[in-house]
């Protein structure tokens, strides 16, 4: 993209929601581009998250976040089935460790039911053991609520997206907004790679959203980040952990969680610390001790286990309780903001939303039949992985040939990943892509090799893909 | 499709080519090495310095040419090389594999583990901070520069100072990059005399002893590193663009535990007797699997030991499972090989690692609450595996024992 664009649409975005826009627009007829600040997508909140698909039960009831969790476990959970993007019904068990968090189970169940969530189940303390039975001591009660899920939050962005670039969105990946100016009914968006004159623009910025809002003169919120440090553990570990198991939530956060993932992981977290640095991704001590001392009360064996690498995300926090998706009278433009850990799950639901506040106001695009759902390369552990797929294999025997050891993955990825309608440009793309350097041994044995695919397939430049001066 | 073996070896390095050779010149006439690397050959394919091959080959080689070697003797004395094979699981009948001609299952008689060990990540040792690139294990660090040729940065800090730190200055090196300096969180570096002064006057990278990494800084890039000395708590950073992950072995062992032999909570890797029998009368372990680590000549030669019991043990299979002790430990000491040992039958050898210096202390051997046995041992070294004469578990009798040091 370059000089100016008219276009009909402008997602300003390209995380699990500016995607989930996107594909929903793609079923329409009109133009949509997708301006993204980082040079992939899924770059921002959407990359390091829980990766779990929330029931919503212990949304605050009545919520428009409530609301869209509610539908968009549903939408997500049928489209990842679709797209083959790993899902697990694991089920999760809230534990309370002491008499006043047992004394809240009751009004949390209660709190479901108004959530239209009515399957969690009050349980008792022997109950809990029998379904995890590696918890440490202590336990006195738990709710069990059997729709939580896990999901590879990875494959969903990058389901939308290649959904929506194959149905002719165009995504412009390194392109920073930096002001919107109102032109009649139109805005012209002000980029780091030229403007673009859109007659709707829809704010997916995340973590900027409110910053976005602002060049709006809209001050409705302020993203207030919100840190969330993450501890992935070995492989080896995840018989300790039959389901998700959840702390009994305070108003400010889920607390800290032990949960599978679909890559066969266990992860501890998230701490929630606020913090003024959008960009302070870093992990810390302090936040690591904390969680370990947690994970030694919650599951004391899961801390014999390796490490297999820690990470912080920061969510879209505000001073609100809820979501602020908002357009105000008279302006084709829509804030989608302060979307918080439940973005992964709402996603969908949030999209058919927007396009709700659109069409009432006037957004009357024909609906053109659906283009078809993309197919994922699976990757979670429930799936058949390519390096067990004979048909495969006999095709292609790049599918054969594994060079990530620790999580199996095959020459044959890695160079779809680099090929696909939204390829990876970036070592960590990749990453996300394939799980390729993912695993325990965190590119000991096949980062160099990698690395030099990499450049063989895209003829980049080493120093380019490792943050080297050239 | 399945293929009908009599040994399939798990791993084509030091360990598990040594073995599949000498099980060949027993006699044994059907043995695979499966190996996952396109190459065969293991950690020493990437050490491009020399120091291989003293103790079992007679010659001073350097790591390529050492596992060129033992590639080339493998394979002229009958061993079958699959390489570019993965094995995705095993059991005592032997192994499920894939690689470009599809899956394929691998009946054996006898299953050798010989997965090796790796260096922990940066995750593992819980170093916080940013996740940018730039950041290295030794091994990743080899293969990226001898392997791939692929640049690396401009100033490098080590952290860890055992052997393989030393090590990984010379890959630095070679790389045309200058290593800033060696952290070590312990008093002093744990490699052979003279490396410290080595690496200080013709490496220009001075240890820093009981220094640890605070944090790690940068967004795209390794930008600076935040270090601590834990004695006098002082704080400070170093700018550099590349920090390399040092030593801190531990062993591969995902196969072995999810085929369901009994794990050595010191080792971490297959507990055995020093002949590699596991809890598994059929699958036996050989190498840097048992004892992260050993130099590759020792490993090979200890192989050999191996290779010898599993050809026996294939025409005189002892009946049922045979009746074996614990040998656990009391830290300082961090683990003990052999761990297991079959009633009656004496270690050939013993090697402990400890997790700090020690003094000289007095080692002891405690069974059912009683000192069967005492040493004295000379000061210990972290991170380097000493010798202990075998006769010192001599004592040992029908009930599993504890070793410690007072």
């Amino acid at each position: 993209m370059s000089g100016w664009r008219d276009v009909d649409v402008a997602i300003i975005g390209a995380g699990v929601v500016g995607c989930a826009l996107a594909r929903e627009l793609a079923r329409f007829d009109c133009s949509v581009v997708v301006l993204e600040q980082a040079t992939d997508i899924c770059e921002g909140t959407s990359k390091a998250n829980t990766a779990i698909l929330h029931t919503g039960f212990d949304c605050v009831a009545g919520s428009l976040e409530s609301r869209l969790v509610h539908r968009g476990y549903e939408l997500l959970r049928d489209y990842a089935a679709a797209a083959n993007v790993a899902i697990e019904a694991t089920g999760a068990v809230l534990v309370a460790w002491d008499e006043d968090q047992a004394a809240s189970l009751p009004a949390l169940a209660e709190k479901a039911r108004a959530n239209g969530y009515p399957e969690s189940v009050l349980v008792g303390a022997h109950e809990v053991y029998e379904l995890e039975p590696h918890l440490g001591e202590g336990v006195l009660a738990g709710l069990r609520v059997p729709g939580e899920s896990i999901i590879d939050p990875w494959s969903v962005v990058s389901a939308f997206a290649t959904e929506a670039v194959r149905a002719g969105v165009e995504l412009c990946l390194g392109t920073r907004v930096e002001s919107l100016e109102r032109e009649g009914e139109c805005h012209v968006v002000c980029t780091t790679s030229g403007r673009v004159r859109a007659r709707w623009v829809l704010n997916a910025a995340g973590l900027s959203s409110s910053k976005v809002d602002g060049f709006c003169d809209h001050h409705d919120f302020t993203i207030q980040p919100r840190r969330g440090e993450l501890i992935v553990f070995d492989k080896l570990s995840r018989a300790l952990v039959n389901s998700i198991i959840l702390p009994v939530p305070t108003k400010r956060t889920k607390g800290v969680l032990i949960s599978p993932t679909v890559f066969g992981n266990v992860l501890l977290g998230p701490t929630a610390d606020d913090v003024d640095d959008p960009g302070a991704t870093g992990t810390t001590r302090e936040g690591l001790e904390r969680l370990l001392d947690a994970g030694a009360r919650m599951m004391p064996e899961l801390l014999d286990e390796e490490v297999t690498a820690t990470y912080a995300g920061l969510r879209a926090a505000s001073e609100h309780q809820d979501y602020q998706v908002r357009r105000h009278e008279g302006e084709n433009y829509v804030c989608i903001g302060a979307i918080r850990s439940t973005g992964l799950t709402s996603s969908m639901a949030l999209a058919e939303y927007v396009m709700e506040l659109m069409r009432s106001a006037g957004f009357d695009a024909a609906s053109l039949p659906a283009p078809p759902v993309p197919v994922m390369a699976p990757l979670g552990e429930g799936q058949r992985r390519r390096y067990l797929d004979n048909e495969l294999i006999a095709v292609n025997p790049a599918y054969g040939e594994v060079v990530c050891h620790c999580e199996r993955v095959s020459a044959g990825e890695i160079v779809d990943a680099l090929k696909g309608d939204v390829a990876a440009t970036s070592i960590s793309g990749l990453r996300r892509r394939t799980r390729a350097m993912n695993g325990r041994c965190q590119g000991f044995y096949c980062a160099a090799r990698v690395v030099a695919m990499m450049i063989e397939a895209t003829g980049r430049v080493a120093s380019d893909l490792t943050g080297l001066p050239r | 499709m399945s293929t009908d073996v009599d040994v399939v070896v798990v791993g084509g390095g030091p360990a598990g080519l040594s073995a599949a050779m000498r099980l060949r010149e027993r006699g044994v006439s059907r043995v695979v090495v499966v190996e996952r690397e396109k190459v065969a050959g293991g950690v020493p394919r990437h050490c491009v310095h020399p120091g291989f091959g003293m103790r079992d080959l007679h010659r001073l080689l350097s790591g390529p040419h050492y596992a060129e070697t033992m590639v080339r003797r493998a394979l002229a004395r009958g061993v079958s090389l699959l390489s570019a094979t993965t094995v995705t699981s095993c059991d005592e009948g032997g192994v499920n594999v894939t690689s470009a001609r599809g899956t394929q299952r691998i009946d054996a008689r006898a299953v050798i583990l010989a997965t090796g060990a790796r260096e922990r990540p940066r995750p593992a040792r819980g170093v916080p901070g940013d996740r940018p690139a730039g950041v290295f294990t030794t091994g990743q660090l080899q293969q990226w520069t001898y392997l791939e040729g692929l640049p690396v940065g401009a100033r490098a800090l080590v952290v860890g100072a055992e052997h393989v730190s030393f090590s990984a200055i010379l890959t630095l090196r070679h790389a045309g990059v200058a290593t800033v300096a060696l952290v070590t969180e312990h008093q002093r570096h744990q490699s052979v005399t003279g490396a410290g002064l080595v690496a200080r006057t013709w490496g220009h990278a001075p240890v820093h002893s009981f220094t640890r990494v605070v944090e790690i800084i940068g967004r795209r890039r390794v930008e600076k590193v935040v270090l601590e000395n834990l004695m006098t708590g002082r704080v400070w950073s170093e700018t550099v663009d590349t920090v390399v992950f040092s030593g801190d072995w531990i062993p591969d062992h995902e196969l072995a535990r999810r085929c369901g032999i009994v794990m050595d909570p010191g080792t971490l890797g297959p507990a055995s007797d020093a002949l590699g029998r596991t809890s598994n009368a059929n699958i036996y372990a050989a190498g840097n699997l048992l004892h992260p680590v050993e130099s590759a000549d020792v490993v090979s030669l200890w192989a050999r030991d191996v290779a010898d019991t599993v050809a026996a043990e294939l025409l005189h299979r002892a009946e049922g499972t045979r009746p074996w002790v614990t040998l656990g430990i009391e830290k300082p000491v961090s683990w003990v090989w052999p761990n297991r040992i079959i009633v009656g039958h004496a270690p050939t050898r013993l090697r402990l690692h400890t997790e700090s210096f020690t003094s000289a202390r007095t080692l002891q051997l405690v069974s059912s609450g009683h000192v069967v046995a005492e040493q004295r041992l000379r000061r210990t070294t972290p991170n380097r595996s000493m010798n202990v004469a075998s006769s010192f578990v001599d004592a040992l009798g029908e009930a599993s024992a504890t070793i410690r040091l007072r």
